[in-house]
């Protein structure tokens, strides 16, 4: 690897967004293993170089629609963990009022278009959104996060055509964690490399290394401008989960060797000494970073335990607008 | 006989079938090694291989039509559909498709296939995993409806839907994968187009169905005790629904509270009341027909309101009085 030419403050907001995603979901899991906590969630240990990589290189504006894996996603964002741990107590002060939970957070003012328990249901709506970027001509972009699961979805190939054709800004972002729930990548799709895909659809296809945050950061901000000119691109970003699927996954499909590899490509590890290495930053500062990283999520789950329930007459409220 | 959890019945019925019959294979997302999301066919693979035991990628829309293609040339497929909630990703070839060809082809096809897919809420899944859609697919002609409450029941249910040459949908319920009941070891079936009375009662009858089984009977049950009778009907098959069942009911107690967790508008309920209203039961009504069904939201995540959202005990008893009074 070359020289890290991204600037220092940028830097230090994907370190220390890459903290706050990894503990905010090992407290997740700790709570889930407690009891503590309701129905499910999909934890993104191990992929957060993909999400933090690409939403810090989007401005304010720009926009993304997430999935059932988005934790990452929203605090790239930059959501406040605040409200995401709140919604993950079911409280009214969570983002969706208590009534999403994991799955479903979604930020519209800061260009978070939702998390989705669909996979694929996501697809075509960042190719509206980036209609009504185009529509309106609007200087931003869309992002689409998804699985490589949700590549076999008929929303994916229509979504990919229909944005390629009308030329739309959205930045198609394939997180290829090499399994969809079970099922190994090599036994749902008869290709190598998903990125292989866009080339059905007349657009480019280019891969990167999911855990290596550098290079995710530099390819979505050349992929800004291309397709603000261009129309879409298809970037698959080569990763790896290190948590099971869900909160029940007994990891009967794959061996713990195989994770224990992959640990080794921790994303968050591989910044830490890449920037020790290029003397970016000494120790010192990185442990400054960890230790305000694992405050803010103390103060979440502070939060999230001081907040309220929603009262049940709130139930019918918000099905309209 | 000996109990068994109802997620187990489902994988006997489906695994007595296929070793008797060499054309019935299962097919989804997670069903082989997995076992399904909710452990439904644990075990499956190991005993019929990967040629009968099929994982499929994410393709909902692709596993009902091949299902359709199967079914039409011989084979009879199984699919599973992780949530019902996904059904609508394979609703094209199911209403399109899979309903209309035997009466579009002049009755020259037969469709043998079942869609098996777990319904309802109260796991903590939210809005897009928590749904009871079994209503929208009651109005479309050459479908089946099914929906079972007891482990015997959906084994029973399962193998007739198995070997019936239509298309069945068969909306099992997640809150009752592990519950416990009696099931024979051996071989029965439960025909399709039968309501079950899952209590006998005198005052006043529930037409109901699925997870709102077990609720509504312990609300009856405590009636009994307060010296009121009151008589569980389970409609099984929602279609087509055994209507003399349900009218001979009503005509006995004349009085009818119909319960289900699927929201109120637009559900099955509705379709229930105007078969009574529509009947001869209607002149032996003492009063109107009742219906106490799931709140017209989406399903939210937080406990508490995710548990109000559907009929609870305390609800159906409330009701049940006040038809009485
Ligand atoms: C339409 C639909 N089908 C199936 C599921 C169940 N499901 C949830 S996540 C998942 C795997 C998704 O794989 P992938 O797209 O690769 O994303 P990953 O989970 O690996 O992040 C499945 C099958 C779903 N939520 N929605």
């Amino acid at each position: 690897m070359g020289k890290i030419d991204i600037p220092k403050g940028k830097l230090e907001e994907i370190y220390y967004k890459m903290l706050l995603t990894r503990l905010f979901e090992k407290k997740l899991e700790y709570f889930f293993s407690a009891g503590m906590l309701h129905g499910t969630t999909h934890l993104y240990i191990g992929e957060e170089a993909t999400a933090i990589g690409v939403c810090c290189a989007l401005d304010k504006d720009d926009q993304i629609t997430s999935t059932h894996r988005g934790h990452g996603h929203c605090i790239g964002k930059g959501a406040d963990v605040k409200l995401m741990m709140a919604e993950m107590f079911g409280k009214q002060t969570g983002y969706c009022k208590g009534k999403g939970g994991s799955m479903h957070i979604a930020d519209l003012e800061i260009g978070n278009l939702g998390g989705n328990g669909i996979v694929g249901g996501g697809i075509p709506i960042a190719v509206g959104a980036a209609l009504t970027t185009q529509y309106k001509e609007l200087d931003r972009v869309v992002v689409c996060f998804f699985g490589d699961g949700a590549t076999n979805q008929g929303s994916f190939h229509e979504s990919l055509n229909l944005a390629s054709i009308w030329k739309l800004p959205v930045i198609f972002i394939c997180e290829n964690n090499l399994y969809g729930m079970s099922i190994p990548i090599e036994n749902h799709m008869n290709i190598k490399d998903i990125a292989q895909r866009a080339k059905s659809y007349g657009i480019p296809g280019k891969i990167v290394d999911g855990n290596n945050v550098f290079e995710v950061y530099n390819t979505v901000l050349e992929a800004k401008s291309y397709v603000k000119q261009n129309g879409p691109i298809l970037i698959e970003s080569k990763t790896y989960r290190i948590s099971g699927h869900s909160k029940s996954d007994a990891n009967v499909y794959r061996t713990k060797e195989e994770i224990e590899q992959w640990k080794k490509k921790d994303p968050i590890k591989f910044m830490k000494k890449k920037l020790l290495e290029q003397k970016i930053f000494t120790q010192e500062q990185l442990e400054t970073i960890e230790k305000q990283a694992a405050q803010e999520i103390e103060v979440s789950v502070e939060f999230a335990n001081n907040s309220p329930y929603p009262p049940l007459d709130a139930i019918t409220d918000d099905v309209y607008a | 006989m000996r109990e068994i959890i109802y997620a187990q019945a489902i994988k006997e019925a489906m695994c007595e079938e296929m070793r008797n019959d060499p054309d019935i294979i299962l097919m989804g997302e997670d069903v082989g090694l997995y076992g399904g999301s909710f452990e439904v066919s644990a075990g499956m693979l190991e005993e019929f291989g990967k040629k009968r035991v099929r994982d499929t990628p994410i393709s909902e829309a692709a596993i009902a039509g091949c299902a359709v293609g199967a079914a039409v040339t011989g084979l009879r497929p199984i699919i599973e559909i992780m949530f019902s909630d996904f059904i609508t990703i394979a609703l094209d070839q199911i209403v399109n498709q899979a309903a209309k060809m035997r009466y579009m082809f002049g009755g020259k096809a037969k469709v043998p296939m079942v869609m098996r897919t777990p319904a309802g809420s109260g796991t903590g899944a939210a809005a897009q995993h928590s749904q009871s859609l079994e209503a929208w697919l009651c109005h479309i002609p050459g479908l089946k409806v099914v929906v079972p409450s007891t482990p015997y029941d959906a084994k029973g249910l399962l193998k007739a839907a198995i070997r019936d040459d239509n298309p069945v949908c068969f909306f099992e319920q997640k809150l009752l994968y592990r519950k416990k009941g009696m099931v024979p070891e051996g071989e029965y079936i439960v025909p399709l187009g039968k309501a079950d009375i899952k209590k006998e009662g005198k005052d006043i009858s529930i037409i109901t169905y699925g997870r709102m089984i077990p609720t509504c009977l312990k609300a009856a049950q405590d009636l009994e005790k307060e010296g009121i009778s009151v008589e569980v009907v389970d409609i099984r098959t929602l279609l087509p629904m055994d209507k003399e069942t349900v009218i001979q009911s009503v005509q006995k107690t004349g009085r009818v509270l119909i319960v289900h967790e699927a929201v109120q508008t637009g559900g099955f309920g509705g379709e229930i009341a105007a078969v009574i209203a529509d009947s001869d039961a209607f002149f032996y009504l003492d009063a109107p027909i009742k219906r106490l069904c799931g709140l017209d939201v989406p399903i939210p995540y937080s406990p508490e309101l995710e548990k109000n959202v559907v009929p609870t005990e305390p609800e159906i008893k409330a009701a049940l009085k006040r038809l009485l009074i």
